[in-house]
This record gives structure tokens, C-alpha cells and sequence, in this order.
């Protein structure tokens, strides 16, 4: 875009006017910044524990990068409300989306919403470095526009059953990574880690997988490492 | 008709219309719709009440384009609507998506116009960007307000397919049994569409500023699945 449609990228927020005969002047940049944050998606079923992976990595990174985070729960404000309480990010960092009760939707076909809150998080926090978007829970197929994210985490977990690997489908089969969450419960559940990594590296191929457990390394650190390794060099 | 006005009324334009259901989703938690046989008189209010003024708008800001405006009209239109949208939960759906409709707008019809546009008003109203699209792509003001109807009728009739899950056939009769009503509101509103824009017409609706404002405000204490 040429330069003078950056004309409201001056650095500052503008109050609100709730004067309902005021005529609204746009308070958001239409244009992207240059050297925008690395966009990361986390996606996976319902209860796979996407949520306190983003916790996780934002205990982990969050002293050594400006890190936001946007929420796409169906229930919309229930895990913005978890990491809020967690108290791993201050409030203003983490944005909700509300996806029309269509979770893929607002990750794949239609990134606007998704979109509109990176570009909010970004005016407000002009050096940021990594967004972290969470998708809402959904099924093996969901997967982020690369519109959208620049790479993707799927999460699966051994309690979904340890076939899940094998069923593949786009999450599986193409997610830059693959992480198996939960194993310290997998002997409670029946799941068979072994047939599940090994499951997972066979529809995957050379793409890696990272079975993990956030009651036995709360930081999730070796996923963590993967993130600083998939990052642009000038980050942090 | 030119297929500008598919693209932006089939649902799948990545637009960000799919989140907003027109006052549906607050409708159906006050028990005001609950079945097929509330939706007509749902869609058919919300047709005149949303969907003409959002037709007037269209019309005018596709008249607008083909005429090649500079950014003091754009910003005049942009205030005149806003003065007829008193809801401030409306004002933000409107924008929201307008904003995502001009950016997928930007990437399919880029031009001079539209670049104009978007200098004068980044967030811009969805009628008006609407309309400045299907002007730029060579489509009249009649399609636009066509456009600009049916989406006011189509996104609240698939919010109630997903939200009470009624039976998608039935749905998409009623929404095509409104095609004789939308014609008619998008006639009307080309016949506007050189006006100046302080003299469009204003039809407006209490009822859908009041669930729009509801929408918002319940949202802070439970669930809305849908922005507004």
C-alpha cells in the first residue's frame, strides 16, 4: 500500500466515543506493519489440552519474547478467562473470538475475525513478536489458512484414543508439528504411546511429533524449543 | 448481473460475515424464534429494517464509484450512515464487516477508487464497501442493494440452520421466498442511489438496536457464539 493509507498508523489508540450522533473515524490501521509478529496456530480436538499448551509456552517464552495470544473458543471467553487466571499473560495480551459456532471456519475458510484481532494486538503492542492463535476445538480435518498462521501445532492426547494418529486427516498429516499430550495418563486410559508415536511418524513422514506431559514438565520445553526454532532470526 | 455480486453474496466470500447473525442469536435466547415458523416474519422484518438501509447505502456507494468520488464523499457517506445506525453494537457489526470485506476486496478488485476509499474510512460500513465493490467490478447500484438485502436476510437464516438446527431445506425455502421482496427493496433503494447522501432515506428498526445492544451486553455474562 502506498503511504498515505498508513494514515492512522501514528502509534496512539484513540478513547472511544460512545456519543451515538458522532461519526466514527477509524481507530485501526487498514495496511499491515512491516516485520509483523510470527503468527503461530494451535489446533486439535475438544479437550486435547490446547489451552494449557498455550499457557505452557507463554510461561516458558514470555520472558524472553513479546508474546500475545487470541482465543477461538466456541465458548469464546472460557479460555481467554483460564489464562487470564493463570496469570501467564497480563489481560490486554489475549484476544477472544467469537466464530459462529463454526470453529474451521474462522481459522480456514474465512480468517477475517482471526485477522482482525492479530491486527488489534499488534496496534497495541507495536513490538510484538509472536502471536499465538488457539483455535476451537474441533475435528481431525480442522487446519489453519496459512493466511493465518505462518506455521501450526496440532494437539492431540492419548485419552482420545490411541487410533487417533492412525485416522489422519489434514491436522495429523500436515501440522508443522504433532504433539501427543497427556502421557503420563496413558496407561490409565489403555492408550499405547509406543503405537501412537509410531502411528504418528509413519503418516507423517520426516514432520516431527512430541509426545509430552504438562503434569510432568509444566513448561512444556521441548515444544517450546521447536517454537524458538521455527521463529525469524531477528526475533528476541 | 456480474459476478461481482455472486462473490460477495455466496457465503463462502472470506468477508467475516459468517460470525454475525443479525440479531438471531439473541432472538433465539429470548425465546423469540424457536422454529421454522418464526423465521419469515423474522427475516421479512429484518429485510426492511437492516436490509433496506443497508441497500440505500450500497446503491449509493456503487453509484458513487462508477463516478470515481474523492474521499470527502466517501467520508460524507460514511457519517450518514453512521447516523442512521444509532445502535452502537450495529455501528461495530457494520464495520467489522466492512473492514472484512474491503480486505478481501483489496486482493480481487484492486483500485484507485477503492484505494481512495479506504484512506477516507479503513473501517469502512459493509453496505458501502459493498457497494463501492460491485461499482468498481462494473456492477449497477440495483446490484448492489440486491446484494446488500439478501445478505441481511441470508447470514440470520444459516445463523438459525447452526443455532436451533432446523432443517436447511425448509431454511433456504424461506429465504428464497423472499426473492420477490428483495427485488422490490433493491429497486427502491436504486432509484436513491445519485442522491446526495444527506437526503437518503432512513427506515430503521428499534426492535434490532435493542438485540443488537442486548447481544453485546449479554455476551459480557454468558455465551454468544456470534458477534453480533
Amino acid at each position: 500500500m502506498p503511504a498515505e493509507h498508513h494514515g492512522h498508523g501514528h502509534g496512539h489508540v484513540h478513547p472511544v466515543n460512545f456519543d451515538p450522533t458522532a461519526a466514527e473515524p477509524d481507530r485501526f490501521d487498514a495496511a499491515p506493519h512491516n516485520g509483523r509478529p510470527y503468527r503461530i496456530g494451535i489446533g486439535g480436538p475438544v479437550g486435547s489440552g490446547k489451552t494449557a499448551l498455550v499457557a505452557a509456552l507463554c510461561r516458558a517464552l514470555g520472558s524472553e519474547l513479546d508474546l500475545a495470544v487470541v482465543t477461538n473458543d466456541i465458548y469464546t471467553t472460557e479460555d481467554a478467562d483460564f489464562l487470564r487466571k493463570a496469570g501467564v499473560l497480563d489481560a490486554d495480551r489475549i484476544e477472544a473470538v467469537q466464530t459462529g459456532a463454526c470453529p474451521h471456519t474462522a481459522i480456514r475458510d474465512d480468517i477475517t475475525a482471526n485477522l482482525d484481532a492479530v491486527e488489534q494486538l499488534e496496534e497495541r503492542f507495536p513490538g510484538l513478536e509472536l502471536v499465538i492463535i488457539e483455535s476451537g476445538g474441533d475435528n481431525l480435518t480442522a487446519v489453519f489458512s496459512r493466511g493465518l498462521a505462518d506455521s501450526q501445532i496440532f494437539v492431540v492426547d492419548v485419552a482420545g484414543g490411541d487410533k487417533v494418529p492412525r485416522k489422519g486427516g489434514p491436522g495429523v498429516t500436515t501440522a508443522d508439528l504433532l504433539v501427543i499430550n497427556k502421557t503420563d495418563i496413558a496407561h490409565l486410559v489403555g492408550a499405547d504411546l509406543t503405537v501412537m508415536t509410531a502411528d504418528a511418524h509413519r503418516m507423517r513422514g520426516e514432520l516431527p511429533v512430541i509426545a509430552q506431559s504438562l503434569v510432568e514438565t509444566p513448561d512444556a520445553p521441548v515444544v517450546a524449543d521447536w517454537v524458538r526454532s521455527v521463529l525469524p532470526v531477528s526475533a528476541g | 448481473m456480474d459476478l461481482v455480486s455472486l462473490v460477495l453474496a455466496d457465503s463462502r466470500f472470506p468477508g467475516g460475515g459468517h460470525v454475525h447473525s443479525g440479531g438471531l442469536e439473541e432472538s433465539v435466547a429470548r425465546g423469540l424464534v424457536t422454529s421454522v415458523r418464526d423465521l419469515p416474519a423474522f427475516l421479512s422484518g429484518r429485510l426492511r429494517a437492516a436490509g433496506e438501509p443497508a441497500a440505500v447505502f450500497a446503491a449509493a456507494a456503487a453509484h458513487a464509484a462508477a463516478r470515481g468520488v474523492h474521499s470527502g464523499h466517501w467520508k460524507l457517506l460514511d457519517a450518514e450512515l453512521d447516523a442512521r445506525t444509532p445502535s452502537r453494537a450495529q455501528r461495530d457489526a457494520s464495520r467489522a464487516q466492512g473492514r472484512g470485506t474491503a480486505r478481501a476486496g483489496r486482493a480481487a478488485w484492486p483500485s484507485p477508487v477503492l484505494d481512495e476509499l479506504l484512506a477516507a474510512t479503513p473501517r469502512p460500513h459493509h453496505p458501502i464497501i459493498l457497494g463501492a465493490l460491485t461499482g468498481i467490478a462494473g456492477g449497477r447500484p440495483v446490484d448492489a442493494a440486491r446484494t446488500a438485502g439478501y445478505l441481511a436476510v441470508s447470514g440470520p437464516a444459516s445463523a438459525a440452520v447452526r443455532l436451533l438446527g432446523l432443517d436447511p431445506f425448509a431454511v433456504n425455502a424461506i429465504v428464497a421466498g423472499l426473492s420477490g421482496a428483495v427485488a422490490a427493496v433493491a429497486e427502491q433503494a436504486a432509484a436513491h442511489a445519485g442522491a446526495d447522501p444527506q437526503d437518503l432515506p432512513a427506515p430503521s428498526a428499534p426492535a434490532l438496536d435493542l438485540l443488537a445492544e442486548s447481544h453485546v451486553r449479554q455476551h459480557k455474562k454468558e455465551v454468544r457464539l456470534f458477534a453480533s
